[in-house]
């Protein structure tokens, strides 16, 4: 600031600093006053926050917030708040839910929630499933689809490790008939749900090989999950090429159980869920007087919540 | 005579080492690395034989700059701009169209992002530090370069780290530390490189013939020193084997996240913030033809800025295991980065002071204070991000990527496309640049392309950190993560297309600097578009009749 060869920068007034470097020239103009006060605003900031919260190992702030603590609360009071409901649900036993409208409600909120974590990786976010997942939201259903059936299900998985996993294992036939009698079965397999001519070679080979599981008409049978040959929804598909694959070599499809994975309300929820769908059916036998048929509310609760499919039950290909 | 058999020598040497390593190689990747090193040393060493009296000529020149370095880089940052952004758009439309991902494992999206970000930040920003850095030292030290030779080392040197990094990654050679993918023995080299860079900058610096080092150079310094550190501390590893790619960190778990994001956050904060304001600081005064603003905010923003900088990396990490007091250090210094980070915003933009009419006619004037603007609004939205709750919402989202595409495509493109317009002429002795209107044509195109992406990217982020946090009635979440990202796909199209817009400028610049540098002058009407009429400029004089018709009455 001695310097006395000081020269002023015409266009702003403000004196250079004497500095020169290839032509580049400094101007000696204070720190703005606003930059300088915000500066000094943040540091202010700083040390009230630094001490508030934590901000040393192992020392508190003096608010006492930590995260855990903060999760920790939101968590509790987060189940204080659904504990009334979820006591009721448990309480409950699967098929009579639908009695009771909140506990309805809650069920399917909390079944979707649920389904979206555990479910959508196979049977996809809109429940319509792909190719070798089933469609969850027709009324075509391999082992059954009131909502005790569907409870089961989802508890025990199929072909899964649990011990009262729903089990059934198709043959592969590829050992045991010819290719060309294999085509003909193809054949007939098709021609049930009327995508071919009928022929009684083929016929014949039904009723030999396959009419114990899947009935002579093929309408299949829930107690095995032997699937339905007739309706025209198909898991793994029914052209020729497919369905030599299944006949010669046989599908082998699991789906996990999730009891002991996922607590008992949570798989009560699933299934009000998936009943809820769409394709929810009634229990077949009402065991007494006092149980209400599950399927009319079930299907008004779709008609609330179906908003994310078609809203009709889609055709397996 | 000596030397040039010593250095050639030396790099066959390094070939047959490079042969031997490349047939003990224990995994395909590293083979064909040791192969590209041992092309690497061949071509050098048959260069070194080539030219070594041209070199040798030129060594004892003190009297001009030695500026050819900087030319290479010039164009190296041309070529490798357009390579990163490119292949940015690409991996923007595989988000989009993920059918484009090819279902081939050289070109998922998991091994082209990292060719992007190191394409764009490393290769382009890299390339552009380099060259600028060798200019800016040799003329505001009046000293021409130190070590001439080991300049032209850093510069092929560094080349052949990105090729070999950009391989490695569509090789699936990679650390999986964002920013500092590529594996050990590529760290060995790169740091090796790096020394050097500052051997040779901190040597022009020691025999300059100004008493004061300016501050674009303290900004450089800080740069290559500090990044020096960053990469390596982060990138302390085991090799496998010493003929394998393959490398485990020294640090475990949460200490390893916290070692790497104190490394990437400060790779934003030395090299694309440190790095360009060095830039900034010579070329905005130069272009402008005006003293830098504030002599004294330059010094207090300077320390402020390196000193807050250091400690801010764990706000990458907030509300994970990290322990709450690591949390909330780095979101208080953050917080007080925003003003520190502002003074350069400052000294930049109020260095116009006195031509501010050149916003209007000089076109690399305007590319300058959009990337200062940029610059001020990005150095904003980072320290915002930073605080707990609004991180709470943001993180993970695409607000994310916005926020530091608004730094890169706004404030770290523009300022490098600035300073190659500044360069082109001035290297290669032109008498202008090709074309100023096609810079225009670029501005707009990058300006358009700017604001697309971070629209759609704010709205994309926002959207996403609203719909995962969407609570029911009953306290269920709402939404499942792909119904998420099927709602930002419309954002993402729009991503895509302002990554098109900017990459379409960006081929403009390519352009004219290419034809630049061909000695080509594009015939075109100037900028200036107030017209001036020599003959019309010039006070009405009075008309006989009226003269007399407007006499007093007698």
């Amino acid at each position: 600031m001695t310097d006395h060869n000081k020269r002023v920068d015409e266009a702003t007034g403000t004196n250079l600093v004497g500095h020169e470097w290839d032509g580049i020239e400094e101007l000696d103009t204070p720190l703005p006053r606003w930059w300088v006060y915000i500066f000094a605003g943040t540091v202010v900031f700083a040390a009230g926050y630094v001490v508030a919260y934590p901000s040393f190992p192992d020392v508190a702030g003096m608010t006492g917030w930590s995260s855990r603590g903060q999760l920790d609360a939101a968590l509790k009071a987060e189940a204080a708040t659904r504990a009334p409901l979820l006591n009721a649900i448990a309480a409950t036993p699967v098929e009579n839910l639908a009695a009771n409208p909140q506990l309805m409600r809650s069920a399917i909120e909390g079944g979707n929630a649920a389904f979206k974590v555990n479910c959508v990786q196979c049977h996809g976010s809109s429940a319509t499933g792909a190719r070798g997942y089933p469609n969850l939201k027709d009324d075509d259903w391999l082992w059954g689809g009131d909502i005790v059936s569907i409870h089961t299900t989802i508890s025990h998985g199929i072909r899964s490790q649990s011990d009262e996993t729903r089990y059934s294992q198709m043959p592969a036939f590829a050992d045991m008939l010819s290719k060309g009698q294999i085509q003909q079965l193809v054949t007939h397999v098709r021609s049930l749900s009327g995508q071919d001519k009928p022929n009684a070679a083929g016929a014949q080979l039904f009723a030999e090989n396959c009419a114990s599981c899947h009935g002579e008409s093929g309408k299949g049978n829930r107690e095995m999950g032997a699937p339905n040959l007739a309706d025209g929804i198909w898991l793994y598909g029914s052209d020729r090429a497919a369905l030599t694959q299944t006949i010669s070599k046989a599908r082998f499809g699991v789906m996990p159980h999730w009891a002991g994975r996922l607590d008992p309300v949570t798989i009560k929820m699933l299934a009000t869920y998936v009943h809820s769908l769409g394709g929810g059916e009634a229990l077949p036998q009402p065991q007494t007087a006092t149980a209400v048929p599950p399927a009319a509310p079930a299907q008004t609760a779709a008609a609330d919540t179906g908003t994310a499919g078609t809203g009709k039950p889609n055709v397996r290909s | 005579m000596p030397a040039t058999l010593a250095k050639s020598g030396g790099l066959f040497l390094a070939m047959v080492l490079a042969l031997v390593a490349m047939a003990q190689a224990q995994d395909t990747a590293f083979a064909i690395h040791m192969g590209i090193m041992a092309l690497a040393a061949l071509i050098a060493a048959l260069a070194v034989m080539a030219t070594s009296d041209v070199t040798a000529r030129l060594g004892h020149d003190e009297s001009v700059y030695d500026d050819a370095p900087v030319r290479w880089g010039v164009i190296a940052t041309t070529f490798w701009g357009v390579v990163g952004l490119l292949a940015g758009l690409f991996i923007a439309l595989q988000l989009a169209y993920p059918v484009l991902n090819f279902n081939l494992e050289y070109t998922t999206f998991g091994r082209l992002r990292p060719l992007h970000t190191s394409a764009v930040i490393f290769a382009f920003g890299g390339n552009a530090l380099l060259c600028t850095s060798f200019f800016v030292v040799q003329r505001t030290c009046r000293a021409r370069l130190a070590f001439p030779s080991l300049a032209r080392f850093v510069f092929w040197g560094y080349q052949l780290f990105i090729v070999l990094a950009a391989t490695g990654y569509l090789l699936g050679v990679t650390e999986a530390k964002e920013y500092a993918e590529p594996e050990w023995y590529v760290d060995l080299w790169l740091t090796i490189v790096w020394v050097a860079y500052l051997i040779v900058f901190g040597g022009t610096v020691i025999k300059r013939r100004e008493p004061h080092i300016y501050v674009a150079n303290w900004f450089y310094l800080a740069f290559i020193i500090t990044v020096a550190m960053l990469h390596l501390v982060n990138n302390l590893s085991l090799p496998v084997s010493l003929v394998g790619a393959k490398s485990y960190s020294a640090f475990a778990g949460v200490q390893d996240a916290l070692t790497q994001w104190w490394y990437g956050h400060n790779a934003v904060g030395f090299f694309l913030t440190a790095g360009f304001l060095a830039m900034m600081y010579y070329f905005v005064p130069k272009q402008a033809e005006r003293p830098v603003y504030s002599y004294r905010l330059s010094i207090i923003h300077f320390w402020s800025l390196i000193f807050l900088y250091i400690w801010a990396g764990p706000h990458h990490l907030h509300y994970t295991s990290l322990p709450d007091w690591a949390q909330s250090l780095g979101m208080v210094f953050s917080v007080m980065l925003w003003m520190p980070s502002w003074g350069g915003m400052i000294n930049g933009l109020m260095t116009l002071n006195g031509a501010w009419d050149k916003i209007r006619t000089d076109p690399i004037i305007r590319m300058m204070v959009l990337a200062l603007a940029f610059y001020g609004m990005s150095t904003f939205e980072g320290p915002m991000m930073s605080i707990k709750s609004v991180n709470s919402l943001s993180h993970y989202t695409d607000w994310t990527i916005g926020h530091v595409h608004s730094g890169a495509l706004g404030w770290n493109g523009m300022i490098t496309f600035a300073c190659m317009y500044y360069l082109a002429p001035r290297l290669w002795n032109r008498q202008r640049l090709y074309s100023l209107r096609l810079i225009n044509w670029h501005f707009w195109l990058a300006t358009g392309g700017i604001v697309f992406y971070n629209a759609s990217m704010w709205v994309a982020g926002i959207t996403q950190g609203l719909m995962w946090r969407e609570y029911g009635a009953d306290g269920y979440l709402v939404n499942s993560f792909a119904e998420t990202v099927a709602a930002i796909h419309p954002m993402f199209l729009l991503r895509a297309f302002g990554g098109a817009l900017y990459l379409s400028g960006a081929l403009v610049f390519a352009w004219n600097i290419a034809m630049t540098i061909a000695g080509r002058i594009r015939a075109e009407a100037p900028m200036t578009e107030t017209p001036y009429d020599a003959r019309a400029d010039r006070p009405l004089p009075a008309p006989a009749s009226a003269a007399g018709a407007l006499q007093p009455a007698e």
